[in-house]
């Protein structure tokens, strides 16, 4: 089955993680807490298979094959 | 959060539960939740045409409390509205704006908590895209739901005091009316059901959508309302970095005048000048 990461069909990497795919799309390096390196405030959250998945357990969550991923964060609204 | 009817004469408000305020003060805190606010004026963030308009109407308006939507992360490029609200030192507010069910208001008041690292929401569950007004029964459902998961949860609800009430019962640690559909701009189309709600609410009243202008912002806290919330009145004006500023001037106003105390209502005039003393000829009816 087909993994999506915000709707896109999406190819995990053997071994890879929510941390991982959050790292790289973000584009900023994060601890195993899953906080940022640089000390500042992520703002994004994680649901996999509309289920929040807690950044204290992004890093023991795979990524496999036919997750629907959402990476979520805070836009203009209200 | 008055324990009093809003009659005609604008009783003073009830203080119960907060410890600072002084009966006829207007600089007394909004407290929600247990959390004060200098302001009473809660911005929204959409349909901004720019951050950087963003940001200097949200400075303008003095609020310290602002809505934000929960979508799916793309690379932006630019400075993140997360980011922009923390420079300012203004709370994130998440909503469950475009959330037709219970269940996906929950899912994304669990999103908000975990991203924005809040457990305060605007819980929107919203019945149809024509009127945009909250579907009562799933409204209820969510907000009993996120009261138990432990949000602090304001409720965006009708101007229906039976609702209000039951929102109340629930939990929830403010009640939210419409004044008019969102981005209608209609103004304040039943004053006397907010005022009903405002009489019978033991949590605070923010009035919420609608509003138009700034006369709509003040009505709303001179019929006792705690506080107002706005978005599209303020982004798509004109001159939005005015409009906030005029918000804002209209929030206080109206605030300060619900704790002064209005004139009742008369059919017939009161003269306000003194009677005696007055020198005049004979009425033209006496001298025929």
């Amino acid at each position: 089955m087909t993994t999506t990461v915000n709707g896109e069909a999406y190819v995990p990497r053997a071994g890879e993680t929510v941390l991982d795919l959050v790292a790289a799309h973000t584009g900023r390096p994060l601890d195993p807490d899953g906080r940022p390196v640089d000390g500042g405030r992520l703002g994004i959250a994680v649901a996999v298979d509309r289920t929040v998945v807690p950044r204290s357990s992004w890093a023991r969550t795979p990524v496999t094959d036919g997750q629907q991923i959402d990476l979520v964060t805070a836009v203009q609204g209200g | 959060m008055t324990s009093t009817t809003a009659g005609p004469t604008g009783d003073p408000r009830s203080t119960a539960g907060d410890p600072t305020s002084t009966p006829g003060d207007p600089s007394t805190p909004l407290v929600i939740g247990g959390r004060s606010f200098g302001s009473r004026l809660i911005m929204g963030t959409g349909g901004a045409t720019s951050m950087a308009t963003l940001e200097r109407a949200l400075v303008a308006s003095g609020t310290e409390l602002t809505t934000v939507a929960l979508r799916r992360y793309g690379p932006a490029g630019r400075e993140s509205l997360f980011a922009l609200l923390d420079r300012l030192g203004i709370r994130a507010l998440p909503n469950t704006a475009g959330c037709y069910t219970a269940r996906d208001a929950i899912l994304t008041a669990e999103l908000a908590r975990e991203a924005l690292e809040t457990d305060w929401v605007k819980l929107e569950v919203i019945a149809d895209e024509d009127t945009l007004l909250p579907d009562p029964v799933e409204l209820s459902r969510a907000a009993e739901d996120l009261v138990g998961r432990g949000f602090t949860v304001l409720a965006y609800t009708n101007d229906d005091p039976a609702l209000a009430h039951r929102l109340e019962g629930l939990g929830v640690a403010a009640v939210m009316p419409a004044g008019a559909p969102i981005g209608t701009g209609l103004g304040i189309l039943n004053p006397h059901n907010i005022g009903l709600i405002v009489s019978r609410a033991e949590v605070p009243v923010i009035l919420d959508a609608g509003i138009g202008t700034a006369s709509d912002a003040c009505l709303a806290m001179e019929l006792g309302c705690d506080g107002v919330l706005l978005a599209t009145a303020v982004t798509r004006a004109q001159d939005p970095v005015g409009m906030a500023t005029a918000m804002r001037a209209a929030v206080d106003a109206g605030h300060r005048a619900r704790r002064a105390g209005r004139i009742p209502r008369r059919t017939l005039a009161v003269a306000s000048s003194p009677l005696e003393g007055i020198v005049t000829g004979p009425r033209e009816e006496d001298a025929l």
